[in-house]
């Protein structure tokens, strides 16, 4: 099993006036290719930092981050970042934003906009094309970012809390596109949550962060692939893991 | 629960229709045609008989209460207006204003837009730069007018370059804004695509500062015939501004009005021009600011 981003004895510090905010301390993680790792923490515990850390918009203060074997130093090729707030082109109609990796890369314009169709219908966007950021409702414009950072075919994705701002119905509607999309692709997913029953029903393995980035579990999750996210709270098991994380991120905070 | 069953098979995932069943649903207007225009009609039959009600009253009261000598009379500026359109004095002086206001707004804005594009984005530039702008937007356009006649004359170039530098600052510190207040997370989206500096440069933060720019464009309009009669006003021989200063001279209050009519016409067709760049701007408005 190759390892797609390495961590050894990560620390992030912010420099505010004198003092130094120190937002990670030592952290160690290997993350393998192809799983669905779902990194879990209450707010504050430092795990947007690590996920700008491994799409390289921010440096790290020591320690070491590899991604394929490398070290990051920058944004890397074949990663996609799924950010909290939308980042979508104002002035760019959803197909405009869409097709934007593949502009960047330089594929011709109509080869990009045939991919760029084809996302938007399988994210649930057809008949939106032509419209404005502005003109859509934050789950569309969630949809239409996630088939934006589709559509640069990475195949690292890396998720900040994507459905956080959503309804619980829209959530759950979304968590279901996502591992859709995903099963079978071979991709690796490093998903950023609070939420410990998102982090279940999505992840193969869960890294509970406590404060400063501290790792406090590493729980590989049994429930079985494909998952049906309105079935998967029945299977057995469920409630015993789903205790195990209550318990971990409650431990965390104490 | 059934709702998921379908979508749940691989990457063939069956896209919903138009609606979904959450978020909008585009249906076509309805509504007859006054429906539509009824309040435009009314607003605008108001305007009118607003304007009429104050020339009615200022014909009434001009005479009677008001010396006509000092506060002139609609019937004096329509003769006015009549005697310059007949001898071609009106649409000289219109033409000449007209040019000064288009040619400052033109060299202000592109200037304005060109320097704010490269300064804001140098950083250290800009940090310099920035309060001997401040110091120089804050002086009255009005006060340079000197130096422009010694430099220019007092033909058509000191007025074109007097409605220039009005327009010119607005538009720089309106572009500039726009260029800093770029949305960091938009250039990492970029990043993270793949993007280099210049892809940033010309897919971010040129048309997010389009915004700020059309916002200094739209402002900076009216201070462009401003400048222009500024100009006129301190030194010509033609012009509106001009002819303001010509009929006050000869105790013609009437020709006075007339002229104040013309510019007021003309004003009134920049305002429209104003509205039509608020319609394009509205396109760069951010994005959960909804009209």
């Amino acid at each position: 099993m190759t390892a797609v981003y390495e961590l050894a004895g990560v620390h992030k510090h912010f420099r505010k006036g004198q003092t130094e905010l120190v937002a990670l301390r030592d952290v160690n993680l290997s993350v393998a290719a192809g799983s669905f790792l779902v990194l879990l923490g209450r707010s504050g515990c430092g795990k947007s930092t690590l996920l700008n850390l491994l799409a390289g918009l921010a440096s790290i203060t020591s320690g070491e981050v590899r991604h394929q074997g490398r070290p990051v130093t920058g944004p890397q090729e074949g990663v996609g970042y799924l950010t909290q707030q939308d980042t979508l082109m104002p002035w760019r109609t959803v197909a405009r934003n869409v097709e934007m990796p593949q502009e960047i890369k330089g594929v011709p314009r109509q080869s990009r906009a045939a991919a760029a169709q084809e996302l938007i219908n399988r994210v649930g966007l057809a008949g939106f094309e032509h419209h404005y950021p502005r003109e859509l409702s934050g789950g569309m414009r969630r949809r239409a970012s996630l088939a934006r950072m589709l559509c640069g075919n990475p195949q690292t994705l890396l998720l900040d809390e994507p459905f956080g701002a959503l309804d619980a119905e829209l959530r759950n509607e979304l968590q279901q596109q996502l591992l859709n999309l995903w099963d079978g692709t071979g991709r690796t997913v490093v998903f950023v949550t609070h939420d410990i029953e998102e982090a279940l029903v999505l992840a193969d393995r869960v890294v509970v962060l406590g404060p400063l980035g501290k790792i406090v579990l590493d729980a590989q999750i049994s429930l079985s692939r494909p998952r049906n996210i309105d079935e998967i709270r029945l299977q057995p098991g469920y409630l015993e893991q789903y205790a195990q994380l209550v318990k971990a991120i409650r431990g965390a905070s104490a | 629960m059934t709702n998921h069953d379908v979508t749940n098979s691989g990457t063939n995932v069956t896209a919903p229709p138009q609606h979904a069943g959450h978020g909008p649903l585009l249906v076509a207007t309805s509504g007859g045609w006054w429906h539509r225009w009824r309040h435009t009609i009314t607003i605008n039959f108001a305007r009118l008989v607003t304007l009429a009600l104050i020339v009615v009253v200022w014909s009434l009261i001009s005479g009677p209460v008001l010396d006509p000598k000092f506060f002139g009379s609609p019937l004096g500026v329509v003769r006015a207006l009549v005697r310059w359109s007949m001898d071609g004095t009106l649409w000289s002086n219109s033409w000449t204003t007209i040019k000064e206001v288009v040619l400052g707004f033109l060299l202000g804005a592109s200037t304005g837009a060109v320097l704010a594009y490269l300064i804001a984005s140098i950083r250290p530039l800009w940090d310099v730069l920035i309060p001997y702008l401040l110091a120089l937007y804050s002086v009255p356009k009005v006060a340079v007018a000197p130096l422009f006649i010694i430099w220019f004359g007092i033909g058509l170039e000191m007025k074109v370059l007097l409605a220039a530098i009005s327009v010119f600052f607005l538009v720089f510190l309106s572009t500039a804004a726009g260029v800093q207040n770029v949305d960091s997370a938009l250039k990492d989206a970029v990043r993270i695509m793949g993007g280099t500096r210049r892809n940033i440069a010309l897919k971010v933060t040129l048309p997010a500062s389009i915004g700020g720019l059309l916002t200094g464009l739209r402002m900076s309009i009216p201070y462009a015939l401003i400048g222009a009669v500024i100009g006129e006003l301190v030194a010509s021989n033609r012009g509106l501004g001009f002819l303001i200063n010509d009929s006050s001279a000869q105790f013609d209050t009437d020709g006075v009005f007339a002229a104040l009519v013309v510019l007021a016409v003309i004003a009134g067709v920049l305002n429209i021009l104003v509205g039509f760049i608020d319609r394009i701007a509205s396109r760069w408005k951010p994005t959960n600011e909804q009209k």
